[in-house]
């Protein structure tokens, strides 16, 4: 079917048992188009351009296999945190192979050091990185079956077709896949090229499909790396600091702990002490009565204020020059409060450590990074460490790490037994990876109904980019003193980016204080650089006398994200007539490719802030939210729904509640009834998402697109209805606390024994 | 130890343990029944909801030393043959509104829909959107628009 002058992909069929097929592709993805006037960097090469092109030279090596019962499968070399791309993935090796997609097996690959750069899950980059190659891989399978059947019904190639898994010659005569898969086989590898698909002729990318993995879900049958079974780990928690990353000085009574019943084994480790135990419940009896002296953590004494004064003294100037008379300006402050990337499947891993080796089960979106990072921790050549990447009950940039893959090896080590470690949820939110604390300062000029220039000044807590780019080398580079700064630096100029024409257009970032645990929480700083950045545009609007929306169209640097915008107003009644104290907000997001727009409704009357639910955080209701997104070509439109679903959850908490607050040392935060991210009753009753048709013809990014547009459509509704621009997120931190916090000491709460009479 | 007795998803079990050691634990940790989740241990985060006689609780604020042989805890692995069928009618509408992402806490949120929409009919309605708000169970992926769905759904039809 290969058209005259389409391009072409070189694959690989490798030496195996049944056909398996490998890709390697040749040529850089396309470059984005250059758009007019003073382009910032993310809009010509960004974040997501940089991991495609840094796993382009061993992307070839994904591999697809054809075995004898029809089915084919697909080592991916990705994690599975929620979003959907075993599923997606799946649909693309359906596609090629013209096979049906419940015949496409996904399973997630062992850390693969030879992979290099191309096993990091982040950046929204898994299916723009994985789409060209998959399919080839697919392609050269199924014109390898083609082959086969040729030589086995004695038939020209040119007569047969494949569908459906099975391979038909004229005159009704077919064969299958499964029955071909051992003929189609090579016993060398050989290379061939192929040609792909034209987006017309898709039957499977594009269409609407269920997860792969939602069956498994539903029954309980989805395997976590809790739930993985090995022989002899038993259930393993840490005795933590009461401050972050405090530090053992004496165990008082490790003896007695270790007579506790069901405990088996207590041992120091660098985190805190270990205690192994017949379950779980017992290694929390055995936490809480452990006696530890502390030493100092890494930010004793450290509080909301304290960071705030460190980020505005490093705030970088604004330098826009003289201006013209009669030019006006805005300028804002935003502060952005720590935030919690905690999923609900707390960090967690599974290590048998013995002298020689050692063996490794986690949900790890950077594997390769944790294999030679255990490795050299327990003195072992990578080699001897095996590292199994389990399915991730969440990640939003948790799972880039590998902190409790490292302290199960640790403990398993220590202990010289298998062990099934946990963190306890109250760890999780205290000492577990935080969204750095940050502020934004925006001024922009405007004059004559012409924006002339917008600065932003994003100062922020350092964030943790030491996993890398999902290698060693590149890890160890974050690392350095030096090379660090430069690094958030260019992580922030190829994510950032500015959607409108507003003259000078400058972004700039500043560190500080690296004592925290961090990492990067969906989105990394989009969410507030966005919010801050759409709520002076909200200003700028005003001050001109324009319409947020009509005003918005004006500047928009891009058709594609006019007609995202447009979608939303039109779908959205936006500029309807409303009650007061209740109003509308409209935002937008480039990133990635990808560009989406949210109108966000919300409530903010008395009788709607004033709801009582029992140990929660009601306060003013986002009551509808449109969402419209352009992500290019979206391979599953129902998955990429989902995604935009969740990401404006997201959004809803990170602007109204779901924030930290840090007091002498420590998080206060020890539960999700402490730290109020998005629940039933803050849920918009009304919610709807449309996927654009496909654009650009290639996908985009989408697995964080969501968070940056919803938290700022949210931000301007609630500026709307309040009258007054929130300039501190959540915008609920300064207010009561909402919740007694728990004790440090002992640093876990025991479970309530009250079950019976809750139950409904 | 003491030796515990009670009906788990059909079956009599018997285990030896502490009579403090709460029922998640001795569902996970000693029978392998993996279904229930841990998210909070504290009654919070309803990952590890199931049922105690028909009615949602989480197992891990219950000591199993208060189960009396009698009792029974239903886990999702067990929710199916409740109905006879392969599926429960939720677990079916879950799957038609593809409501799961990673499906950490989908267990729970199941069988606390199916409570829900028990104590909606006991009150002599079906269930809206005031019974929906009252849902605490967490879904960190924010799946939360299509659970609401779904129980829609799902208490049309059975």
């Amino acid at each position: 079917m290969a058209g005259v002058g389409r391009r072409r992909f070189l694959g690989y069929v490798l030496a195996a048992s049944t056909l398996t097929v490998a890709a390697q592709v040749g040529e850089a993805g396309e470059a984005a188009a250059a758009v007019p006037s003073l382009p910032e960097p993310a809009d010509l090469y960004d974040l997501n351009d940089m991991l495609t092109d840094a796993a382009l030279p061993t992307s070839g090596l994904i591999t697809v296999q054809v075995h004898e019962d029809g089915t084919a499968s697909l080592a991916l070399p990705r994690a599975e945190v929620g979003q959907g791309v075993t599923t997606s993935s799946a649909m693309l090796v359906a596609e090629e192979l013209e096979l049906p997609l419940e015949k496409v097996r996904v399973t997630l690959a062992d850390a693969r050091p030879e992979l290099l750069f191309n096993q990091l899950t982040g950046g929204s980059n898994t299916t723009v990185s994985t789409f060209t190659p998959i399919r080839v891989a697919a392609a050269v399978a199924r014109g390898r079956l083609l082959a086969a059947a040729a030589g086995l019904l004695g038939v020209p190639l040119a007569g047969l077709v494949a569908k459906a898994g099975v391979v038909g010659a004229p005159g009704g005569r077919s064969v299958t896949y499964g029955e071909l898969a051992v003929r189609a086989a090579s016993g060398v590898d050989v290379a061939v090229s192929v040609a792909l698909k034209e987006r017309a002729q898709f039957t499977v990318i594009g269409t609407p499909r269920g997860r792969a993995d939602a069956l498994a879900a539903v029954t309980g049958r989805k395997q976590f790396a809790m739930d993985v079974k090995v022989p002899g780990a038993l259930p393993v928690m840490l005795c933590r600091p009461p401050t972050i990353n405090g530090t053992v000085r004496a165990v008082r009574n490790a003896d007695a702990v270790r007579a506790m019943p069901g405990v088996t084994d207590v041992a120091v480790v660098p985190t805190g002490v270990a205690v192994r135990a017949r379950t779980f419940g017992q290694c929390i009896d055995a936490v809480r009565a452990l006696q530890v002296d502390w030493g100092p953590g890494t930010e004793d004494g450290a509080s909301d204020e304290s960071v705030l004064k460190e980020l505005r003294a490093a705030e970088l100037p604004l330098v826009v020059p003289p201006l013209p008379l009669l030019t006006k300006a805005v300028d804002a402050r935003f502060t952005f409060h720590f935030a919690s990337n905690s999923a609900l499947e707390t960090n967690c891993a599974v290590a048998d450590v013995r002298a020689d080796r050692a063996e490794v089960w986690a949900s790890l979106k950077s594997p390769i990074v944790a294999q030679e990072k255990i490795a050299a921790r327990l003195g072992l050549p990578p080699t001897a460490v095996t590292v199994h990447v389990t399915e991730g009950g969440g990640s939003f940039g948790r799972k880039l790490f590998h902190d409790a893959a490292l302290e199960a090896a640790e403990v398993s080590r220590a202990m010289g037994k298998p062990v099934r470690l946990m963190w306890h949820r109250t760890d999780d939110f205290r000492q577990g990876r935080t969204h750095p604390m940050a502020t934004s300062r925006v001024r922009a000029t405007y004059s004559l109904g012409q924006v002339l220039s917008c600065e932003q000044r994003h100062t922020s807590v350092a964030t943790d980019f030491g996993h890398g780019l999902g290698e060693i080398i590149t890890a160890m580079a974050a690392k350095l003193p030096v090379a660090d700064l430069a690094f958030s630096e260019t992580m922030f100029a190829l994510t950032q980016q500015t959607p409108y024409d507003f003259g000078v257009t400058t972004q700039l970032l500043s560190e500080v204080d690296k004592g925290f645990n961090t990492g990067s929480m969906r989105g990394i700083y989009s969410p507030n650089v966005r919010t801050a950045q759409e709520l002076v545009v909200d200003r700028l609007a005003a001050g001109t006398g324009s319409d947020p929306y009509t005003f918005r169209r004006r500047f928009l640097k891009e058709d594609r994200a006019r007609a995202v915008l447009d979608k939303v107003a039109e779908l959205g009644d936006w500029g309807r007539t409303m009650a007061a104290g209740t109003a509308q907000g409209i935002a937008l997001h480039p990133e990635y490719h990808s560009v989406v727009a949210v109108l966000a409704e919300i409530d903010c009357r008395p009788q709607t802030t004033g709801r009582t639910v029992p140990d929660a955080y009601t306060g003013p209701r986002v009551t509808k939210v449109v969402c419209a997104v352009d992500v290019g070509l979206a391979v599953n439109p129902r998955g990429l729904e989902a995604q935009m679903q969740g990401g404006i959850m997201d959004g809803i908490a990170l602007a109204l509640s779901s924030g930290l607050h840090l007091q002498d040392g420590h998080f206060l935060e020890g539960s999700w009834d402490n730290y109020f991210y998005t629940r039933q009753w803050n849920t918009p009753p009304e919610l709807q998402v449309v996927v654009m048709p496909p654009t650009t013809g290639s996908p985009g990014g989408a697995g964080e697109l969501a968070v940056a547009a919803a938290m700022a459509a949210v931000a301007c509704a609630y500026g709307r209805a309040t009258g007054t621009m929130p300039t501190v997120f959540p915008v609920n931190h300064g207010g009561p606390l909402g919740f007694e916090p728990l004790p440090t000491v002992p640093p876990v709460p025991q479970s309530p024994t009250d079950g019976r009479t809750r139950a409904y | 130890m003491p030796e515990h007795t009670f009906i788990l998803n059909g079956e009599r079990v018997t285990v030896d343990i502490e009579d403090d050691v709460r029922l998640l634990w001795v569902l996970r940790d000693v029978l392998g029944v993996t279904g229930p989740k841990y998210g909070c241990g504290l009654g919070v985060c309803q990952a590890c909801t199931s049922h105690l006689n028909g009615r949602a609780f989480t197992p891990c604020c219950v000591p199993v030393g208060e189960l009396a042989p009698g009792d029974e805890v239903t886990t999702i692995e067990g929710l199916p043959a409740t109905v006879g069928a392969e599926l429960h009618p939720m677990q079916e509408a879950w799957l038609e509104f593809d409501v799961a992402q990673c499906g950490y806490c989908q267990p729970g949120q199941i069988m606390a829909a199916v409570a829900k929409v028990r104590q909606a009919r006991e009150a002599g309605r079906e269930i809206g959107e005031a019974d929906l708000d009252e849902i605490r169970n967490i879904c960190r992926c924010g799946t939360y628009h299509r659970i609401r769905e779904a129980i829609t759904a799902a208490a049309k039809r059975y």
